[in-house]
């Protein structure tokens, strides 16, 4: 049987492109054909950059005809459109970047560039990465490959859409409250969201820069650990970047468990979780233990409850002190028809944001305004800081806990956009990994009623080869994360 | 306790965020709704409990101050809306009635 070529993961591809048996520029014209083939109906990519992945392919064959080559060289690959590429239009999916086009290379795209990346294509997001569903684009809405009815999950949900529909090989994504693991976990892929400061966020286009960070969303847990042997390190340009050694992230896969302690914290089981992804979490511990691991069902995590509060107060106050800079002035959209600078700054920020975004800023900043400071602001890092505590407390006892992604599968596209309250619950397991700043995967557990649910594990700050090692040997123990979207080309 | 038009108006204002009439109105609704959920914060005893502004320890990072080289000012002003020469043009500050 032929393989579909599409359908590849990086080691795989690693592997055929290494051997010969295809090229770099071959393997980029059938992820270009993929593209054409899947997205009238999924709409994962914004701009598809053609003519620089040919020049980047054709750059990679010479690297691998004279032996120069990573395990990402020639590996077609998308990037969600909040992360700069020099002279490829980076829109966050606002009106208000429409047409900029970024003079300087994110630090991530230039580290995957000196491995051989080729940038496939830009992908669509939640505006400024505001958002659960990619409903908040302001371009166009992406569809779950899964069932085209539903939301890919957001703010990345172009990356994962596009990843599971295989229109590249792997993709970049970031994530400030759950916008990987979330559209990673409804669209059937593996998505990490790593330590706050493990990978350089100079060139990520700013929304709350104590919570923001890049992470992979790829086909299984030992590609993600190839594209974090890349893009992880210290930079200079990033002064929340970590100065912790990288490990070489493939080493660990052993497939055993044995001697690690799970634990199952019992705040991310109740209230709204649906039956059906209940039932898949308890199967994926189930076969975790038969892996080796120890699982601990007592854990209690009790500040879990004012993740939802604290994080609607410090992500929008740290987004409207990063999106000011949208003044119309230096670049992005600015609206002309008056001689007035503050109608100006005004109207530019009126047609330029979108709905949430200018939810966000406003809730942002009145949390920050005179006589609210102390009550929202200050309290929230203070109970920041009780999550934080909770969570090292935990990890004193367990190396990893585990939770399901989110408590629901993927929900109806115009369902929750009128209820910002609903969108922001559907977060509710991932946002207190990035208040508390540790590392977190979601990979795929199973599936409810047809559509994917995904399994969240939880370590301590910098422990991602553990995350690593049980992605992986849950992965080689079962093969949901192989299951693809029934999609029918045009 | 729903927002005032004149809060809504007030927040737009200090941030200067032009809003259309339809996006005072949802704006009091829904930031009202928002807010009342974060009243369960006042629960939590954060007495003698340290503010975490960032989850990693490091501060004060500081760099030798070596010079590199910068972006050519065409690249840097080729996203402009309006130049003039080497510069940026803005309006008038002055006159648009000050701060």
């Amino acid at each position: 049987m032929t393989p579909n070529y599409f359908d590849l993961t990086i080691h795989e591809a690693h592997d055929l492109l290494k051997a010969r048996k295809i090229s770099a520029v071959e393997l980029m014209q059938i992820c270009r054909n993929r593209i054409e083939d899947v997205e009238r109906d999924v709409r994962a990519v914004i701009t598809v950059t053609e003519e620089t992945a040919l020049v980047q392919a054709k750059e990679a064959d010479r690297r691998i005809a004279r032996g120069d080559m990573t395990p990402l060289t020639g590996v077609p690959a998308l990037i969600k459109d909040n992360m700069c590429t020099k002279g490829v239009r980076t829109t966050c999916s606002s009106k208000m970047l429409e047409n900029f086009v970024p003079p300087y290379n994110a630090t991530v795209i230039e580290k995957l560039n000196a491995a051989g990346m080729v940038l496939i294509g830009k992908t669509n997001m939640d505006e400024f990465a505001m958002g659960s569903s990619t409903e908040n684009s302001a371009l166009f809405t992406t569809h779950n490959p899964w069932d085209l009815t539903r939301v890919p999950g957001g703010s990345s949900g172009g990356s994962a859409a596009g990843v599971t529909a295989s229109e590249a090989v792997y993709a970049l994504g970031s994530d400030t409250g759950g916008s990987i693991r979330q559209p990673a976990g409804f669209c059937n892929v593996t998505g990490l969201k790593p330590t706050y400061g493990r990978v350089s966020r100079y060139g990520l286009v700013a929304f709350a820069s104590s919570l923001d960070q890049i992470g992979p969303l790829t086909k299984d847990a030992l590609d993600a650990a190839l594209v974090m042997n890349v893009i992880s390190g210290h930079d200079a340009c990033d002064s929340t970047s970590a100065p912790e050694p990288v490990p070489d992230y493939t080493r660990g896969l052993t497939g055993d468990l044995h001697g690690m302690k799970l634990g199952i914290p019992k705040e991310y089981y109740v209230e709204g979780m649906e039956a059906g992804v209940e039932s898949v979490m308890q199967a994926a511990i189930k076969k975790l233990e038969e892996l080796g691991a120890t699982v601990g069902w007592g854990v209690s995590l009790p500040h879990t409850r004012y993740s939802l509060p604290v994080y609607y107060i410090i992500a929008p106050s740290e987004a409207s002190a990063n999106l000011a800079r949208y003044d119309g002035s230096k670049y992005g959209y600015s609206y002309k028809d008056t001689d007035n600078m503050w109608e100006a700054m005004e109207k530019t920020r009126q047609f330029g944001f979108g709905a949430e975004v200018k939810r966000r800023i406003m809730l942002g900043t009145y949390a920050l305004s005179a006589g609210y400071y102390d009550a929202y602001y200050l309290k929230a890092q203070k109970v920041r800081t009780l999550i934080r505590r909770e969570f090292d407390a935990a990890f004193e006892k367990y190396d990893a806990l585990v939770t399901p992604t989110s408590p629901t599968v993927p929900f109806k596209i115009g369902e929750k956009a009128d209820n910002p309250l609903q969108m922001y619950l559907s977060d509710v397991c991932t946002l207190p990994i990035n208040i508390a700043g540790v590392p977190a995967i979601s990979i795929p557990a199973g599936f409810s009623e047809g559509l994917p649910v995904g399994m969240q594990i939880i370590g301590k700050p910098f422990s991602e080869p553990a995350l690593f090692k049980i992605s992986h040997a849950f992965q080689q123990a079962t093969d949901w994360h192989k299951q693809r979207p029934p999609l029918k080309p045009d | 306790m729903k927002l005032s038009r004149e809060e809504v108006l007030h927040i737009a204002t200090i941030y200067r965020l032009g809003l259309s009439e339809a996006d005072i109105e949802k704006a009091r609704d829904q930031l009202s709704n928002i807010l009342e959920n974060f009243e369960v914060l006042k629960e939590v005893d954060t007495t003698n409990v340290p503010p975490t502004a960032q989850s990693i320890t490091l501060s004060n990072v500081m760099q030798d101050d070596v010079p590199r080289p910068s972006l050519p000012s065409e690249d840097v002003l080729a996203n402009a809306p309006v130049r003039e020469e080497d510069f940026f043009k803005l309006r008038p500050v002055l006159e648009s009635g000050g701060v």
